[in-house]
């Protein structure tokens, strides 16, 4: 008999705990932020103004939450997939510091005022390039740990998680190329129309390459394991993987319909998300075919309501994207509160959804038991799906009303609505929103709760694991 | 051969990434910002409006209001000013750019057209307690910015950014609030290229005399057009706040007619011709005359 592989598991458990930290802040954030746009008095000049604290809530949510818990995914997937313990577990350990100490950075100096202002993208160039180490570290790690692999195949989880580690690295070097002043201040590479262009290509295909591939890598490979199912076609897998990462990298200027960017770019863009819809349903199908003959286990295993109603809102988000993609259809809702509906449905509704489902599972295996309790993580289930639904669709509400009275003209052509007259009708769903973000905050406590007792039952019961 | 050798795969994965990369992000840099997009009258950033524009995007202020007004009749009657929609050879000095990609505040591409008052006295008003001068505002106050400007980088930054100067220039920033720089910046954004004029020729509109005598007959829509155009420096009850008080005025209605729509620059009142047309003009005048009826 063969000895099993002894997989490394430190820095798994690592960057699961410090994602779920930084999550956390990003949610607190969040909510404060979202009470702000209701009360304005609860601005506190200079630190905790919305203008500083937006971008901490984004940053903590795709680079604290999103990035950490793929790259603790991604170290746990590999090595299982290839069946090759993590090529350097001490290469690991240090990623995780210096992630650490870059998104604390990343906060305080946010907080500070110290930012670039492009959009997911606002780091200042030293802790850009701290960034883009922490990404080439991890990307070097798992790629030898593929390189050395004695699993000859490469299921398709590891064909998502390659592209992204390759897509991410060219996205994030080229928008944050800059002229530095000094150490904390730079000026972008590109200028004016460019400079949106180029930050567009960057700002959509983060959607792409951080929060599209990893989740999907994640995805296809727990699917099938919380199911005991395989996947329901791997072709079809690898057809949507190929035409997904060669359409999207066309449709960053779908983000910028009716501006001075040329019109052809944004004419292609918006083809090219009308055609994304293809691929993307094609990982929606793939997800609900698996669970064709066990679809009871909806009702039954609380990890498959995480996955499928994760892979459902991946869909639905893959169907609105391409409709805001559309002119006529941007003309009405672009720059209101439709667009922070959607994207909320895909972070809070697809990604975490799926990052919940994957953090159980892993913790599971880590700890080698049960989890505490099934009924505190269907609980957590129902609040986050009913805070986020709460969220979006109180968003997309308003983003309507508000978009239809700015657009508003009398007969003769003069607008029939002054700006704050919009602003006062859609106030009261601002309130509604900072509610839902309460609920979503609940959920995330039970979940935090029962990943801790989870960790702790296994650390009681070390007999068990022999 | 691709699902057994990751090298070959990550080579064809980045090539796949760079084919629309490389059609819509890199190929456009020979048409953008080419000689063909530039407009001769646009100018770069003197030290002031840059500072003034640092400090824009050290307090996020484009997490709120963007700075684009698309080519939508809507986009320019609301965010135009009287000028027309963002031309891309405006953005040629923006570095980095400032569309934003949300309103919750309105869009600040003309705002420079709005609000001619050289001595910024709404936009300070305004920064300092948004809610003073629009009542239901959710824009956080900025009062902390009544502090002397930093100009230890300012000269740095305009040789980086090869924007030419003068020492008078420099010398401008002498004695500068933070505040100071950033009216500086919101008084230049969208001003630099021509306004196409198409306001009522005021001789002729005074010649004919105001057509509305009976004020119940447009009271509506006439209060109405004073509270969006001129309550936030007149006051609700036209009791005057940043300008003078109308109430009981005792200009006559040919006076406050060139007054509304050639405006007076260097008091800071706005010229409204090429936003209110010759009839709204009239109906404002009407209501702001209610008492002396």
């Amino acid at each position: 008999m063969k000895a099993p592989t002894r997989y490394v598991d430190d820095s798994v458990k690592g960057f699961i705990t410090w994602s779920i930290i930084w999550g956390t802040i990003a949610v607190v954030v969040g909510i404060l932020i979202s009470l702000q746009l209701a009360w304005p008095q609860l601005n506190v000049a200079p630190y905790l103004t919305y203008g500083r604290l937006r971008p901490i809530h984004t940053n903590a949510g795709i680079f604290g939450w999103g990035i950490g818990s793929f790259i603790a995914m991604f170290f746990y997937i590999t090595q299982r997939l290839t069946k090759t313990p993590l090529w350097s577990p001490k290469l690991a350990r240090v990623t995780l510091w210096i992630f650490n100490v870059a998104i604390a950075s990343a906060a305080v100096t946010l907080a500070m005022g110290i930012n670039r202002t492009k959009e997911y993208a606002e780091l200042e160039w030293p802790l850009a390039i701290i960034v883009a180490i922490i990404w080439v570290l991890f990307s070097i790690n798992v790629f030898m740990t593929i390189l050395k692999r004695k699993e000859e195949q490469m299921y398709i989880s590891l064909w998502y998680i390659m592209a992204a580690l390759v897509g991410v690295t060219v996205l994030y070097v080229v928008n944050n190329l800059g002229m530095p002043l000094h150490l904390f201040k730079s000026y972008s590479a590109f200028a004016g129309t460019n400079d949106a262009n180029v930050q567009w290509w960057y700002g959509h295909n983060a959607v792409a390459m951080v929060l599209t591939l990893p989740p999907l890598a994640i995805f296809y490979y727990f699917l099938p394991k919380i199911t005991n199912n395989p996947i329901y076609s791997h072709r079809m897998g690898i057809i949507a993987f190929w035409s997904l990462i060669f359409m999207y990298l066309w449709t960053g200027a779908h983000h910028l319909l009716w501006t001075p960017v040329p019109d052809w770019i944004q004419t292609v863009a918006m083809a090219f998300s009308i055609m994304l819809i293809a691929p993307s349903w094609g990982a929606v199908m793939n997800g609900y075919l698996t669970m064709n003959g066990q679809w009871e286990k909806m009702k039954s295993n609380y990890l498959v309501k995480f996955m499928i109603v994760g892979i459902t809102f991946y869909g639905l988000q893959t169907l609105q994207g391409p409709m805001q993609a559309v002119r006529s259809f941007s003309a009405f809702i672009h720059y209101t509160d439709w667009v922070p509906g959607h994207v909320h449905m895909g972070t809070m509704g697809w990604v975490s959804m799926v990052l919940f489902g994957a953090t159980y599972y892993v913790s599971t295996t880590l700890s080698g038991t049960e989890v505490y309790s099934v009924k505190l993580a269907n609980a957590h289930f129902w609040l986050v799906l009913v805070g986020q639904l709460i969220y979006s669709i109180t968003m997309w509400i308003a983003g309507v009303q508000q978009g239809s009275m700015l657009l508003a003209t009398n007969s003769d052509g003069t607008l029939h609505y002054s700006f704050m007259e919009t602003m006062i009708a859609i106030f009261p769903y601002y309130k509604i929103r900072a509610v839902s973000g309460f609920i979503y905050f609940a959920g995330l406590v039970l979940f935090i709760y029962n990943i801790y007792k989870t960790f702790q039952k296994g650390a009681d019961a070390p007999a068990v694991k022999a | 051969m691709l699902e057994k050798n990751p090298v070959i795969f990550i080579i064809l994965a980045f090539v796949v990434i760079m084919i629309g990369t490389t059609i819509t992000m890199i190929a456009p840099f020979k048409w953008i910002n080419s000689d063909s997009d530039k407009i001769a009258e646009v100018k770069p950033y003197t030290p002031l409006q840059q500072e003034g524009r640092d400090l824009y995007m050290r307090e996020g202020c484009n997490n709120c209001h963007s700075q684009t007004v698309r080519t939508l009749a809507a986009d320019v009657e609301r965010y135009g000013y009287g000028g027309t929609y963002s031309k891309s050879g405006e953005f040629i000095y923006d570095r980095p750019h400032l569309w934003g990609s949300r309103r919750t505040g309105p869009d600040l591409a003309r705002i420079g057209l709005k609000y001619p008052d050289p001595r910024g006295a709404w936009h300070r008003k305004h920064m300092e307690n948004p809610r003073s001068v629009v009542p239901a505002s959710n824009m956080p106050a900025y009062a902390f910015l009544n502090k002397p400007l930093d100009t230890t980088y300012s000269e740095r930054k305009m040789k980086l950014l090869k924007f030419p100067y003068t020492p008078a220039d420099l010398d401008d920033l002498n004695g500068k609030t933070e505040m100071d720089a950033l009216i500086a910046y919101m008084r230049k954004l969208g001003t630099d290229i021509p306004v196409k004029k198409s306001e009522v020729p005021v001789s002729a509109a005074t010649a004919r005399s105001n057509p509305f005598t009976d004020l119940k007959a447009v009271e509506e829509e006439a209060e109405s057009l004073y509270k969006q155009h001129c309550a936030s420096c007149h006051g609700g009850e036209r009791e005057g706040t940043l300008g003078p008080a109308l109430k009981g005025s005792a200009r006559s209605e040919s006076d406050l007619f060139k007054i509304i729509s050639q405006g007076v620059e260097a008091n800071g009142m706005p010229a409204f011709g090429t936003l209110l047309d010759e009839q709204k003009v009239w109906k404002l005048i009407t209501y702001i005359k209610l008492d002396t009826k």
